[in-house]
C-alpha cells in the first residue's frame, strides 16, 4: 500500500471521533508549549537578573560581614560587622577604585508644602553613591563627606520626586519632612527609570548617618552597614582591590587574615552563581514539560489502544482483504504520529504565541529560545513513534480469524 | 494451469489448546475446478469454518497441501498470504463487514488499496468500483453509506468488493445468513450469475434451499468428508 493511501486511511480514522482525536491531542499539546513556554521563561528571568545585576554599576565588588557557623557563644565575641568607618578608610587608603558608598533604606512619609508622599524609598547613602551606581545629578549637589561626618539633615531627590512636589520650581533650597524631621533639599537628580524592581526616580537621598541616627536603632545593631559598594577603576584591577580590601579591614578590625570575617563578592561571581541557580531552575523546568510530553504521549498510546480494541473487526477485514501486517502497523503508526505530529504543530504556536503573550501583557518576561521550537517538535514526533509503536504492533499481530469473528 | 483451481491433499488441521488438542479437520483430500461452483454444508463443529479459513489463506493447515491457482500456498508467510488474499480470493460475510463510515465505492475499492502490483489512479480506482458496482445493480447507490442500505444491498457491496480484483475463486461463508427470503433469493440469483459468467464459487452455508444453488455439495463431519454429490437439481431458481 502506498504511503499516501495510508495516511488517507489513517486521517480517516483519526476523523472517526473527532472529540477523542482533539483530547488526545491536548495531552501533546500542552506539553510541547510547556517545554517552548518553560525555556522561554527561564532564559527570560536569566536575562533580567543579568541586566539587574549589571545595572548595579560597572566592575562592582560587594564587600559583607561573613555569617559565622559557630553562632555567638561565650568568648566567641560579636562578629566583625562593617560600619560608617570602614566606607571612609577603603576611600582614603584603596587604590584603583571610582567610588565607595553603602545604602540603608527605610520607607518614610515625605511631605512638602500641602503635598504628601506616602512611603518613599529613603535611601541613606555616602558621597561614593554616583560614581559607584553610575548616576548623576541634574541640579544642585550630591551628599558629601561632610554631610556625612556631620550628620546634616540634607535630601537630594529622585527626578520624578523632585517633579511631583515642584513641578517646573527648582527644588534646590527648599525644605522638606520626612516622617517628622526636616531637611534641606540640594540636589536633583538625573532620570534614570526603573532598572530591575528599583525606580530610581521615586527614590530620596539623605546622609547614611542620618539613617542611622534618625530611622534605624543603633541599639539593635542598626548602625550596622550592611554591605559595602566598591567599584573598581577597570575590571584588570580588580583582583587588586579586592587584596587591599582585605589587608584593610583585616587591621581595621584586628582579624587574621585566615578567617578575615568578610565576603566580597563580584558581579560575576553573582552571575555565575545566578547561571547554576537559573540552570538548575530551567533543568527543573524542562523536566516538568518533558515529563508532560511523556503524559501526552501516554495518552495517544491509551487512546490507540482503545482504537485498536474497537476496531479489531476493521483490522480483520483489512487483513482479509489483503493487508499486511505491516501495512496494518503503519496505518496505526501514522495514526499515532498525525497525532502527536499536530499536536506538535499546534503546541508549538501555543508556546511561541503564549510567550509572546506573557511578555506583552508583562506577566514575565520570556526570551523566546529558537532551538526550543525544533527541540519541542521534534520530541513530539518521537514521542508519537515512541508511543504509537505498541499499539500498531499489537494491531499487526491480530489474527485475521479471531478479528473477523469479534463482535 | 490445470483444470483444478483448488487441490487439497490430506489437509489437516489440529487447534491445541493447553493440553487438549482439537483435530478440526483429518485428512480431506479434494479438488474444485475452474467454474465450479460448490457448496459446503455440514452441522457446526463439522470443520467446515476451519476448511473455509484455509482455502481463503486466513490459516495454514497443520499438514497436507493446499495448491491454489497452481502454486502451492499452504506454507507461504503471512505476507505472501496477504498478497494471495488479495488477488485471487473475494471474500463475502455473513455480516457484510462493511466500514460504516465510507461509502459504498470507497469500500468497494479497499481491496485495491492494497493491491501492490497495479498502480491505479484515485480516480481509476473509484470508476472500476463504480464498474462493479453496475454490475451487481448498484450503479444508484455508489455514494450511500452503509447504514443508508439494505440488507440485500449491503451484501451486494461486500459481492462487489469481492469481485474488484477479478479474484480467481470467490469464498462465501453464510452470505444469505443475515438476510430475509426474499433479499436471499436476490443474492443468490446475483452468484449464479456470477457463476454464469464463469466464477469459481466455494460457499459455505446451512441452508439445504441455498445449497441447492450450487452444482455440487460437499458434506463435512467430524472433519471429514461425509458426502460429495453432483447436485442434479442446480440451476433451479425460486425455490426459497
Amino acid at each position: 500500500m502506498s504511503l499516501r493511501r495510508t495516511l488517507q486511511v489513517a486521517w480517516e480514522g483519526l476523523t472517526l471521533n473527532k472529540a477523542r482525536s482533539f483530547l488526545t491531542t491536548l495531552g501533546v499539546i500542552i506539553g510541547v508549549a510547556a517545554v517552548i513556554v518553560m525555556l522561554a521563561v527561564s532564559a527570560g528571568a536569566e536575562a533580567e537578573i543579568a541586566e539587574q545585576i549589571n545595572s548595579l554599576g560597572p566592575n562592582l565588588i560587594l564587600v559583607m560581614p561573613a555569617f559565622t557557623r559557630g553562632g555567638f557563644g561565650p568568648g566567641m565575641g560579636r562578629p566583625p560587622s562593617l560600619s560608617y568607618d570602614d566606607i571612609s578608610a577603603i576611600a582614603q587608603n584603596v587604590t584603583n577604585i571610582n567610588g565607595v558608598s553603602a545604602e540603608q533604606t527605610t520607607d518614610q512619609n515625605l511631605k512638602a508644602g500641602g503635598v504628601t508622599l506616602e512611603d518613599v524609598s529613603i535611601v541613606g547613602t555616602t558621597a561614593g553613591f554616583p560614581d559607584v551606581r553610575d548616576y548623576r545629578v541634574a541640579e544642585g549637589r550630591f551628599l558629601t563627606d561632610n554631610d556625612n561626618d556631620e550628620t546634616l539633615k540634607v535630601v537630594v531627590l529622585g527626578y520624578d520626586v523632585a517633579q511631583e512636589l515642584y513641578g517646573e520650581q527648582s527644588a534646590v533650597g527648599q525644605s522638606l519632612k520626612i516622617a517628622s524631621t526636616k531637611f534641606t533639599v540640594v540636589g536633583v537628580m538625573e532620570p534614570k527609570g526603573v532598572i530591575g524592581n528599583t525606580d530610581y526616580d521615586a527614590r530620596v537621598y539623605i546622609p547614611l548617618t542620618v539613617v542611622f541616627k534618625k530611622f534605624t536603632h543603633a541599639r539593635f545593631g542598626g548602625d550596622d552597614v550592611r554591605t559595602i559598594y566598591v567599584s573598581a577603576a577597570s575590571r584588570e584591577v580588580m583582583d587588586d582591590v579586592m587584596s587591599q580590601v582585605s589587608t584593610l579591614l583585616q587591621k581595621q578590625h584586628s582579624t587574621d587574615a585566615t578567617s578575615s570575617g568578610f565576603n566580597m563578592i563580584t558581579q560575576d561571581s553573582i552571575i555565575n552563581a545566578q547561571a547554576s541557580t537559573t540552570e538548575a531552575f530551567r533543568n527543573l523546568l524542562g523536566w516538568v514539560a518533558g515529563i508532560s510530553l511523556v503524559v501526552g504521549g501516554i495518552g495517544i498510546m491509551n487512546i490507540m489502544l482503545v482504537s485498536v480494541t474497537e476496531r479489531t473487526r476493521e483490522i480483520g477485514l483489512r487483513q482479509a482483504l489483503g493487508a499486511r501486517p505491516r501495512d496494518v502497523q503503519l496505518q496505526f503508526l501514522l495514526e499515532a504520529m498525525m497525532l502527536s505530529l499536530i499536536g506538535g504543530l499546534v503546541g508549538v504556536m501555543a508556546g511561541v504565541g503564549g510567550s509572546y503573550l506573557f511578555n506583552a501583557l508583562g506577566t514575565m518576561r520570556t526570551d523566546l529560545v529558537p532551538a526550543s521550537v525544533p527541540l519541542a517538535f521534534g520530541a513530539a514526533a518521537v514521542v508519537g513513534i515512541f508511543f504509537g509503536y505498541y499499539p500498531a504492533t499489537r494491531a499487526a499481530r491480530l489474527d485475521p480469524i479471531e478479528a473477523l469473528r469479534r463482535e | 494451469m490445470g483444470e483444478n483451481l483448488i487441490e487439497i491433499t490430506e489437509l489437516a488441521k489440529v487447534y491445541s489448546t493447553g493440553e487438549i488438542a482439537v483435530q478440526a479437520l483429518r485428512g480431506i483430500s479434494a479438488a474444485v475446478k475452474r467454474g465450479e461452483f460448490v457448496a459446503v454444508m455440514g452441522p457446526s463443529g463439522s470443520g467446515k469454518s476451519t476448511l473455509m479459513n484455509i482455502l481463503g489463506c486466513l490459516d495454514r493447515p497443520t499438514s497436507g497441501t493446499y495448491v491454489l491457482d497452481g502454486e502451492d500456498v499452504s506454507r507461504l508467510s503471512k505476507d505472501r498470504l496477504a498478497g494471495v488474499r488479495n488477488r485471487r480470493i473475494g471474500f463475502v460475510f455473513q455480516s457484510y463487514n462493511l466500514l460504516p463510515r465510507l461509502t459504498a465505492a470507497k469500500n468497494v475499492m479497499l481491496p485495491l488499496l492494497y493491491n501492490g502490483h497495479q498502480h491505479l489512479s484515485d480516480k481509476e480506482c473509484y470508476e472500476r468500483a463504480v464498474a462493479v458496482l453496475e454490475s451487481v445493480g448498484l450503479g444508484d447507490r455508489t455514494q450511500h453509506r452503509p447504514n443508508e442500505l439494505s440488507g440485500g444491498q449491503q451484501q451486494r457491496v461486500a459481492i462487489a468488493r469481492a469481485l474488484i480484483n477479478d479474484p480467481s475463486i470467490i469464498l462465501a461463508d453464510e452470505p444469505t445468513g443475515n438476510l430475509d427470503t426474499q433479499a436471499s433469493e436476490e443474492i443468490m440469483d446475483l452468484v449464479h450469475q456470477l457463476h454464469d459468467r464463469g466464477s469459481t464459487i466455494v460457499m459455505v452455508t446451512h441452508e439445504p434451499g441455498i445449497a441447492e444453488y450450487a452444482q455440487r455439495v460437499i458434506y463435512l463431519r467430524d472433519g471429514q468428508i461425509a458426502s460429495d454429490r453432483q447436485n442434479g437439481k442446480s440451476r433451479k431458481r425460486g425455490k426459497l
